[in-house]
C-alpha cells in the first residue's frame, strides 16, 4: 500500500500531524471579532465614489427610455452609464470564453432578459445620491410577457448539466429491473428557486491607475477571475490585482464573474476615480445566480427482500432563457445505493430569471432530497426500517462505475449517528410518538454523499535562514476556515510550528490556489502547500547531505525527516541539523520550494472517491396548527483526514442547517405576471435563525483514505446538506403519515 | 442646508456634517467616520449585521437615520476590546467557533453584549437562541453562537463576583 504520508516517495519524509489534526481556533478569529477583518466594501481608497445600478422591473423586453437628464440633475451625481455611453469591453459579456464564464449583463444593449437585470449605472459622490439618481431614471419599457415557472417555460434536452456533467446516464437494463421488481414506488418532488444570499452582498471596489487595475471583491477563484478580468479589459493578467482576503460567505455565488463587477470597473474607467458598487439585498435576486428549481421523479424497483432492482431518477430543472446551468440533481443517484440498473436523465426549462449556478451542493442537495424521500417511501412499502433498507442496499463498489471506493466508512457513520440519536427505539409506523406537550414527534434519516474532486492549485514555500517560513497560495476563506486549515497544512509541509510560518493567501499576486468550490479547496490548495514545503525541504536535505560540516552529511537513500525546524536522519534520530544552520553554512538567506496539488491519476482511474455520512432528524409538529420544528439533528461523517476538527465540525453543522433551510424555509417566489422576485429580502426569503436550529450535532468518523490524494483529505463543506433534507421530510412523514411532494414543506401540505 | 450632528462613538466625539437627512447611522459610521466593522447585510433591519448599541440598547444601525441619534452614545464592535485584550464575548466567539465567514459577527457580538446586559435570557439556551434570533448567520454558526453567549455570560458573571 502506498504511504500517504510520503507521497513523493523521495526518501525525504515529511511528517504530517504536529499542526494538522489539531482543533485550533481560527487564525483570523481576532480580526473577525474586532471588526478589523477587511471585506471588500470596507475599502475606502482616496477619491472614492459610489455606483448604484438600476435594475429592470420587467422580466423580458427592451428599455425604451431612461430619464438620464433627471438623474444627472440630482446633486452629487457625477455620471450616468447606459448602453449608449458605456466604455468598450474587449470580450462580449455574452461570450462563454472559458468553463466558468457565464453570459452576463454589462449594458451591452437595451434588452431585458430577467427582472432585476442592470439597465443603467449611476455614479455619484455619495451612496445616497447614487441611489436617488438610479430611482430618478424612471425607465420605460417595451415588455413581453414573463415566462416563470415550469408550465410557462420552454423545455429542452440539455447537452450537459452542472458544469460539464453528463445529462443522461444508464447502467444495466432498467425495464428488466422494473419488471423483475416485487414492488415499484414512484416519488415526485419539487424544489424551488433558491438564492444564495451570503450575508455579504456582492461588492467591488475598482480602481484604475493607467492600465493597471486594482480590485477588492470577494472571490472564490482568485487567480482564475484575475485572468478573466484582464481579458475583459484587454490588459496583461499581471496588471490586475484582485484582493479577496475575506469573503462574507460565498456558497458558490462568488466564483464566477458577474455583470455588476464589470459595470463597476467600467464606471471607474469612465469617471477616472475609484468606484465602489455594493449590491442591495434585493439586487441579490437576479444577476448573481441561484439554485434552479427542480421537478424530480424517482422510481425504485425492489425485490421482496428489500434489494433494489432498478433506480430511475429524472430531474427537470430551470435555467435562464439565454444560458445553461441545469441543476444536476439526478446525478445524485449515481454513487450511493447498489442497484443492478440505474438510469438518470435531465430536462431543462428556460424561464425569465437570471442564470442559475453552483449553490452549495449543486445537484447533490436537490437530488439527495428526492432520492432520500424515495428511499423512505420504498422502505415503508416493504415494511422495513429505513436504516435497515439502506443497509440492504449498501454499495460495496461504486454503483455507476463499478470501481472500488477509495475509502467508505459509511457503515460507521450509520452506526454512530443512529446510536447517538437513539434510532433503535423508533416505532416503524408513523404517528406513534407524542411529546409531553402533545406535539406529534417523528424521526427520519437520510444518507449523505459528496464527491471528492480536486482543482489545479499551486503554492510557494520560502524557508528563511532565521528559522521561519513564508508560505503562499491564493486561497479563499469564505468561512470554511482556509486561513487556518491551509496554514496548518503549510506548517506541516515545511516542518515548522505554525507560529513560525507566515501564511499569505487571498490575493492574485500569489500562486494560483484554485477554486474554493466542490468542497475541494483544502485538498487542492492544501496539497499544493504541502508539496511546496516538501520541495523546499528536499532541497534543504540535499544541501545538508552534501555538507561535510552537517551531522547529516552523506545522508543518502536513508532520507531525512523534517520536524520543528530541524532535519533528522530517518534511521537515526540523534543526528540532526537545524534549517538555520544548514542555510547559514550554505550562505543562503532564503530557499524556495514550489508545489502543486494533485492526485495520482492511476488512483483516479481505479477508485471512486466520496465523502459519506448519515443524518438523523427529529421533528415536532403541532397536531392542530401543523407548525413544524426540527428539534434535534445528529449527523456522522467520514471524510478522510480531518485537518481541523473544530472547524470541520462547524462546516458540517452549518451544512446540516442548510439542509434544514432547504427542507423548511427557503423559497424564491417570482410573480408569474411580472417575473419579479416577490420576496427579495431577508424577511420574505426565509433562512433559519438561531431559534430554528436548537440542537445540531456532527460526529467526525475516523477514516483513512490512502488513495484520494497525498494527504488523504476529502471535503466537508457541502455534504451536510445532502441527506439532511430527506431526513427532515421523512421525519415529517413519521410524525404525521403525510408524504411531502414539495420543498420547503409548508404547513398547508400537512393539513387535511 | 447642512445638518450638523454629534455622535459619541466608542467614547470618541465625532462632529458630522450631513448635506441632507438621508444618511443612516450605519452609512455614517462606515462612510463618514470610517468605522467599517459594522456591516451592511440587508439595509432594512432584517438581518442584524449592523447591530450597534445606542445608549446601551441594541439597535439596527441601518434603520436609524443618523439625525435621529444626534448626541447619542454609540458602541460599535471596534469599541469592545481593550487594546489587544478581547472583550469576554469576543473571546467566547473565537473559542466556541461562533462564526465562519465573519460578516454577521460584529452584529452578533453586539447583540450578545446587549442581550447579556438586558439580563432577561438567563442561562436558558432556548431563551438565548430566541434573543439572538434577530441576527441571521447564513453560515449557520448558531450552535457556536449560543455556546459563546452562554460561555461569555458565565465568564462575565464570574468576573463580577470576583470584582464585586
Amino acid at each position: 500500500m502506498p504511504d500517504p504520508m510520503n507521497p513523493a516517495a523521495s526518501g525525504h519524509h515529511v511528517r504530517l500531524g504536529s499542526n494538522s489534526g489539531q482543533p485550533m481556533t481560527r487564525r483570523d478569529g481576532a480580526a473577525k471579532v474586532t471588526g478589523t477583518a477587511t471585506y471588500a466594501a470596507d475599502n475606502r481608497p482616496e477619491g472614492l465614489v459610489h455606483a448604484v445600478f438600476a435594475g429592470a422591473s420587467i422580466a423580458r423586453g427592451r428599455v425604451t427610455f431612461l430619464d438620464v437628464a433627471a438623474a444627472r440633475a440630482h446633486p452629487g451625481v457625477i455620471e450616468i452609464m447606459t448602453p449608449d455611453n458605456r466604455p468598450p469591453l474587449h470580450v462580449n459579456p455574452d461570450e462563454k470564453f472559458h468553463a466558468f464564464a457565464w453570459r452576463t449583463e454589462a449594458l451591452q444593449d437595451d434588452t431585458v432578459r430577467y427582472a432585476g437585470q442592470p439597465i443603467a449605472v449611476v455614479i455619484a459622490d455619495t451612496l445616497e445620491a447614487a441611489t436617488e439618481g438610479a430611482r430618478l431614471l424612471a425607465p420605460l419599457y417595451a415588455s413581453d410577457p414573463a415566462r416563470i415557472g415550469f408550465d410557462q417555460g420552454t423545455r429542452y434536452d440539455p447537452p450537459a448539466v452542472g458544469i460539464g456533467a453528463e445529462a443522461d446516464f444508464a447502467k444495466g437494463d432498467l425495464a428488466a429491473g422494473l419488471s423483475a421488481a416485487a414492488q415499484v414506488t414512484e416519488t415526485r418532488i419539487t424544489t424551488p428557486l433558491q438564492y444564495h444570499n451570503a450575508m455579504e452582498p456582492h461588492a467591488i471596489v475598482a480602481e484604475w491607475t493607467e492600465d493597471r487595475l486594482t480590485l477588492d471583491t470577494p472571490n472564490q477563484a482568485i487567480v482564475m477571475s484575475r485572468n478573466a478580468f484582464a481579458q475583459y479589459f484587454d490588459i496583461p493578467a499581471e496588471n490586475v490585482t484582485l484582493r479577496s482576503p475575506y469573503l462574507g460567505g460565498g456558497f458558490g455565488s462568488k466564483a464566477i464573474i458577474v455583470g455588476p463587477q464589470l459595470l463597476a470597473i467600467l464606471a471607474a474607467r469612465m469617471v477616472q476615480r475609484p468606484v465602489k458598487l455594493v449590491l442591495r439585498r434585493d439586487q441579490m435576486f437576479g444577476p448573481v445566480q441561484h439554485r434552479g428549481a427542480t421537478q424530480q421523479v424517482v422510481r425504485l424497483g425492489m425485490e421482496a427482500t428489500g434489494r433494489l432492482t432498478a433506480l430511475d431518477h429524472h430531474a427537470t430543472a430551470s435555467t435562464s432563457s439565454f444560458d445553461d446551468f441545469i441543476e444536476p440533481a439526478a446525478n445524485a443517484s449515481h454513487n450511493l445505493y447498489a442497484s443492478p440498473s440505474i438510469r438518470t436523465r435531465h430536462t431543462g426549462v428556460r424561464i425569465d430569471t437570471g442564470t442559475p449556478g453552483s449553490m452549495r451542493a449543486p445537484g447533490e442537495a436537490s437530488g439527495s432530497a428526492a432520492l432520500e424521500c424515495a428511499m423512505d417511501e420504498a422502505a415503508e412499502a416493504l415494511g422495513l426500517d429505513p436504516l435497515e433498507f439502506r443497509l440492504r442496499n449498501y454499495a460495496e463498489t461504486d454503483p455507476a462505475s463499478g470501481k472500488r471506493f477509495s475509502a467508505k466508512a459509511l457503515r460507521d457513520c450509520y452506526a454512530q449517528a443512529a446510536a447517538r440519536f437513539g434510532w433503535a427505539d423508533r416505532p416503524l409506523a408513523p404517528g406513534q410518538m407524542r411529546d409531553e406537550d402533545g406535539l406529534l414527534v417523528g424521526w427520519g434519516m437520510g444518507t449523505c454523499l459528496f464527491p471528492a474532486p480536486m482543482f489545479p492549485a499551486r503554492a510557494r514555500a520560502v524557508l528563511r535562514a532565521d528559522g521561519t517560513a513564508v508560505v503562499e497560495t491564493a486561497g479563499a476563506d469564505m468561512g470554511q476556515g482556509a486561513w487556518t486549515a491551509l496554514a496548518q497544512i503549510a506548517a506541516d509541509g515545511v516542518g515548522l510550528p505554525i507560529d513560525k510560518v507566515v501564511f499569505h493567501s487571498g490575493s492574485s499576486d500569489q500562486p494560483d490556489g484554485g477554486v474554493a468550490g466542490g468542497s475541494a479547496h483544502t485538498a487542492s490548495a492544501g496539497g499544493a502547500l504541502h508539496a511546496a514545503g516538501g520541495d523546499a525541504i528536499r532541497q534543504l536535505a540535499e544541501i545538508a547531505a552534501a555538507d561535510p560540516d552537517s551531522p547529516l552529511f552523506g545522508t543518502g537513500n536513508t532520507g531525512v525527516t523534517a520536524r520543528d525546524g530541524r532535519l533528522y536522519r530517518s534511521d537515526d534520530d540523534s543526528r540532526s541539523d537545524s534549517y538555520s544552520d544548514i542555510m547559514v553554512r550554505a550562505g543562503l538567506t532564503e530557499l524556495t520550494g514550489t508545489g502543486s496539488g494533485a492526485r495520482d491519476p492511476a488512483n483516479e482511474e481505479r477508485r471512486a472517491m466520496f465523502s459519506h455520512g448519515a443524518v438523523f432528524a427529529e421533528v415536532k409538529i403541532d397536531p392542530e396548527l401543523f407548525q413544524i420544528r426540527v428539534t434535534r439533528m445528529v449527523g456522522a461523517f467520514a471524510a478522510g483526514r480531518i485537518i481541523n476538527p473544530h472547524l470541520a465540525t462547524s462546516q458540517l453543522t452549518g451544512g446540516m442547517i442548510w439542509g434544514l433551510s432547504f427542507a423548511l424555509h427557503e423559497e424564491g417566489v417570482h410573480d408569474l405576471r411580472t417575473g419579479r422576485a416577490m420576496n427579495a429580502d431577508l424577511a420574505g426569503y426565509h433562512v433559519p435563525v438561531n431559534a430554528d436550529a436548537p440542537s445540531v450535532e456532527a460526529i467526525l468518523v475516523d477514516e483513512t483514505d490512502p488513495y484520494v490524494n497525498a494527504l488523504g483529505i476529502k471535503g466537508v463543506g457541502e455534504i451536510g446538506i445532502t441527506g439532511t433534507v430527506g431526513a427532515i421530510a421523512n421525519a415529517v412523514w413519521h410524525a404525521t403519515g403525510k408524504r411531502v411532494s414539495s420543498f420547503p414543506i409548508h404547513i398547508d401540505a400537512l393539513m387535511g | 442646508m447642512t445638518l450638523s450632528i454629534t455622535l459619541v462613538v466608542n467614547g470618541d466625539r465625532h462632529d458630522v456634517s450631513l448635506q441632507d437627512a438621508r444618511p443612516t447611522l450605519l452609512d455614517v459610521l462606515r462612510d463618514r467616520i470610517g468605522l467599517t466593522g459594522t456591516k451592511k447585510g440587508c439595509d432594512r433591519g432584517q438581518c442584524g449585521a449592523c447591530t450597534v448599541l445606542v445608549d446601551g440598547r441594541r439597535v439596527n444601525a441601518c434603520l436609524s437615520l443618523a439625525l435621529t441619534v444626534d448626541g447619542a452614545d454609540i458602541t460599535t464592535i471596534e469599541g469592545l476590546a481593550t487594546g489587544d485584550d478581547l472583550h469576554p464575548v469576543q473571546s467566547a466567539f473565537v473559542a466556541c467557533d461562533g462564526f465562519q465567514c465573519g460578516y454577521c459577527t460584529p452584529g452578533q457580538i453586539m447583540s450578545a453584549v446587549g442581550l447579556i446586559a438586558e439580563g432577561d435570557a438567563g442561562t436558558d439556551p432556548e431563551r438565548i437562541r430566541e434573543g439572538m434570533s434577530g441576527n441571521i448567520c447564513r453560515c449557520a454558526a448558531y450552535p457556536g453562537i449560543t455556546a459563546a453567549v452562554l460561555d461569555a455570560q458565565a465568564r462575565l458573571a464570574d468576573s463580577e463576583r470576583t470584582n464585586g
